[in-house]
């Protein structure tokens, strides 16, 4: 029962946190390329959207840095076993990740927001880079952690403790490199689509406006084309992620699969209706197509879940090491169905926001894709959520692979103790992310401020600027 | 061990100035968040406290965050029984920060008084309760606190606030406002500032009065004698230069030496934590039953790579 409270615990935090953290990154990114579009070309449309996109990062990024802090401590709170085995090698990369994390963002988004009049453009928009490296930067330490847990390298374990031998392996691990791209274009993906939806709808409503609806209109094509390069990234670096993962842990390819036997020549199962084990109802499968993309091999063998569970078993003695498999089978498929659903939404933006059509995304094309990429924004979050879920479900029984089964790395804790808190965080976070959310709402509705507006309208409060100029707060 | 003993010692410095650190900094700005409503009479008033601390007061929580990272990372044990014996303060701590954070940005977005004193509530709890608990958990460090072997604490948030820890929690929110009203002083002007002055002479006294109070009950009370441990005559020094430290903070403010007032209760944190941290020495989780129950610095290091310790 704590096991599993606590495990609900982590879930809900990092799930809650990992929906602003791609929004954070990829914001950040978008922000400082359009701020530079700007800047090279004196550009005063890509200003007006840089600044309209800029608040909506700024009011973002707040929650993302405090359900952060939940995390640091998650490990110590309620699995502080764990966090004694793996301490000596998870500490460093986390460290560094807080460390990152706050000293580059936090410092160079306070000189991004307050020398926006003080600063050189060229030195403001160099900040707002930093900005970005630094979110991008902090990506690569944490997952860092996340890929020792998935494939641990580097390391001896002496004592009962994992005891680190060379840091650089830790760094050079391949599961690391395949996590880091597809996370971090992931992120960039998340922020494109969500420029896409707000773009298109702004676009759509502002026709009395022409200013706006051309910024929009051009916000619209940019943001499509940045999120079908992403997300077809994306899946490219998902891709490459399969073959390390059959490598590294066949367990969770061929649970990802629901694949029971080993096969040669394994087709691909695209969707099952009915029970995976025995005998569905109905499925599709594609031949041939999981030997290939575990191997790049039309004939290849791909190992089934009953014959690794016995291997498991001679090697790491009795016990069951397959994980749920439901849920890693499905949650697989919903984030390969967003994200396809994602490339085919901005391709259609490509499209209909094209400026050859000259009235784009007006009449009733326009009006269809409109609200098919504002109901779309919900994909990435969708794609992200089930990503993870999958990741880390798919690595169970295992907490750090085939070294320390999840069971054993929690903390010493009653039941009570650990509903406490995790009843707790889900009422605040309920009320920080529907706040948020809201916020962001009424962000998406401001008229982009007026060309050369200076810096009070950044991060000040609507209306009430003119009270103290230099107020921020 | 043995070639590792000076540097996990050194770990165990740098972590305890990295706490000072956090305390130092994160002390005035929860000040300033806990007497705002105090000194403030007008919404102009209260932005003008948010903003002396509005560009900051994250760059200073990152110093809980380094100090965290690094105890996970130096002493994986220290940083296991500490978050799972001290559960729920943490917990507490955690949700009144996340609250807090939130609460700047937040309070802006809206030109709505209501909402705006929603989230003028929530930062002043959320910096009046973590104020206490800090207090509260770093006097329970040195007095120490019930230890089963291998440093085991299972006797909840209830067993946390005995009387001295109490004391220690209140002793910390006084000088953390006092820390604050210095700060508002120096960084604002007009009448604000003056208020700030004024209520400094009464907050200072209050903290005077908790933390000597808290300084010679530890002293007093003693707890059972880790092999290796320093003199207590360090710990006590440090302790009464605290105080006094205090006493010159609230005397210069009052005077108009704003810089140097804030440069004394600054040192005030700083050398309450350097007693908490020598008395502590050579233990990082003390036991208030039997000495061998708690942790060491030997026992809870992790040894680390002296490649990392470098980076």
């Amino acid at each position: 029962m704590q096991l599993a409270l606590a495990r609900w615990e982590f879930a809900v935090v990092t799930v809650f946190h990992f929906f602003f953290v791609p929004v954070t990154i990829g914001l950040a990114f978008l922000v400082a390329l359009m701020q530079t579009l700007a800047y090279t070309r004196g550009d005063a449309e890509w200003d007006r959207l840089s600044r309209f996109f800029g608040r909506m990062f700024l009011i973002n990024i707040a929650v993302g840095v405090v359900t952060g802090i939940t995390l640091e401590f998650q490990f110590g709170l309620n699995w502080s076993a764990y966090s004694i085995f793996v301490g000596n090698i998870f500490g460093a990369p986390l460290a560094i990740e807080a460390l990152l994390a706050f000293f580059m963002e936090s410092t160079f988004i306070g000189l991004w927001i307050f020398g926006r009049d003080s600063l050189s453009p060229r030195l403001h928009l160099a900040t707002i880079w930093m900005v970005s490296l630094g979110t991008v930067l902090s990506a690569l330490f944490i997952l860092a952690a996340n890929s020792w847990m998935q494939h641990p390298v580097g390391y001896k374990v002496i004592g009962g403790k994992a005891v680190l031998t060379n840091f650089w392996a830790i760094l050079g691990n391949p599961v690391l490199w395949g996590a880091f791209s597809h996370t971090v274009l992931a992120a960039f993906a998340t922020a494109g689509t969500l420029m896409l939806g707000i773009s298109a709808w702004r676009a759509h409503r502002s026709a009395a406006d022409p200013g706006e609806r051309s910024a929009f209109l051009r916000g619209a094509r940019f943001s499509a084309a940045f999120t079908c390069a992403t997300t077809v990234l994306v899946a490219i670096a998902g891709d490459i992620q399969a073959r390390l993962m059959d490598t590294y842990q066949p367990m969770k390819m061929a649970a990802a699969e629901a694949l029971y036997h080993t096969e040669r020549g394994a087709s691909f199962s695209l969707i099952t209706i009915g029970n995976l084990k025995q005998r569905p109802v109905f499925q599709i499968r594609v031949p041939h197509l999981l030997s290939l993309i575990a191997n790049l091999s039309w004939n290849s063998t791909v190992q089934g879940i009953d014959n690794l569970q016995a291997s498991d078993v001679a090697k790491y003695g009795q016990g069951s090491y397959i994980p749920l498999i439901p849920l890693t089978y499905w949650s697989f498929r919903v984030m390969v169905g967003a994200g396809i659903a994602m490339i085919l939404l901005s391709g259609w933006g490509i499209w209909a926001a094209r400026r050859r059509a000259g009235g784009s995304l007006s009449g009733t094309g326009g009006k269809w894709f409109t609200r098919a990429a504002m109901w779309g924004m919900a994909l990435p979050f969708i794609a992200n959520t089930f990503g993870w879920i999958f990741t880390e479900v798919g690595r169970q029984p295992w907490v750090v692979w085939g070294l320390m089964l999840t069971p054993k790395g929690v903390s010493l804790l009653t039941v009570a103790d650990v509903a406490l808190t995790l009843a707790g965080f889900v009422v605040v976070y309920t009320v920080l992310g529907v706040v948020d959310s809201w916020l962001m709402v009424r962000a998406a509705r401001r008229p982009l401020d007026s060309v050369g507006a200076g810096k009070v309208a950044e991060g000040g409060p609507v209306g009430a600027e003119a009270e103290v100029p230099g107020l921020i707060y | 061990m043995e070639p590792f003993a000076n540097l996990n010692t050194t770990w165990f410095a740098l972590i305890g100035l990295l706490w000072a650190g956090y305390l130092f900094l994160e002390g005035f700005d929860f000040g300033v968040s806990i007497v705002a409503p105090l000194v403030s009479r007008d919404e102009t008033d209260k932005r003008l406290c948010l903003n002396a601390i509005g560009p900051v007061w994250d760059g200073n929580e990152v110093w809980l965050l380094t100090a965290g990272g690094a105890t996970f990372a130096a002493f994986p044990l220290w940083y296991a029984r500490l978050f799972n014996g001290f559960y729920l303060a943490l917990f507490l701590i955690l949700l009144f920060l996340i609250i807090r954070g939130v609460s700047f940005e937040f309070r802006n977005k809206v030109d709505d008084p209501r909402w705006r004193l929603t989230w003028d509530w929530v930062n002043f709890l959320g910096s009046f309760v973590p104020a206490i608990v800090w207090g509260v958990a770093f006097t329970d460090f040195v007095h120490g606190v019930p230890l089963s072997p291998g440093g085991r604490y299972s006797a909840g948030l209830p067993g946390l606030l005995h009387p001295i820890a109490i004391e220690g929690g209140l002793a910390s929110l006084a000088l953390f406002s006092l820390h604050g009203l210095v700060f508002l002083s120096l960084k604002t002007s007009g009448g604000l500032a003056e208020r700030a002055r004024r209520l400094a002479t009464p907050v200072g006294a209050a903290a005077l009065a908790l933390l000597g109070g808290t300084v010679a009950w530890v002293a007093a009370a003693g707890r059972p004698a880790v092999p290796g441990q320093l003199t207590g005559a360090l710990p006590l020094a440090l302790g009464i230069a605290a105080v006094a430290a205090a006493a010159a903070g609230t005397a210069l403010v009052s005077a108009g030496r704003d810089g140097w007032a804030f440069g004394a209760t600054g040192l005030a944190v700083l050398a309450a934590v350097g007693a908490v941290w020598s008395r502590m020495f050579p233990a990082v989780f003390p036991a208030s039953n039997h000495a061998a129950n708690g942790l060491t610095i030997a026992a809870a290091a992790s040894d680390l790579d002296p490649r990392v310790t470098r980076l």
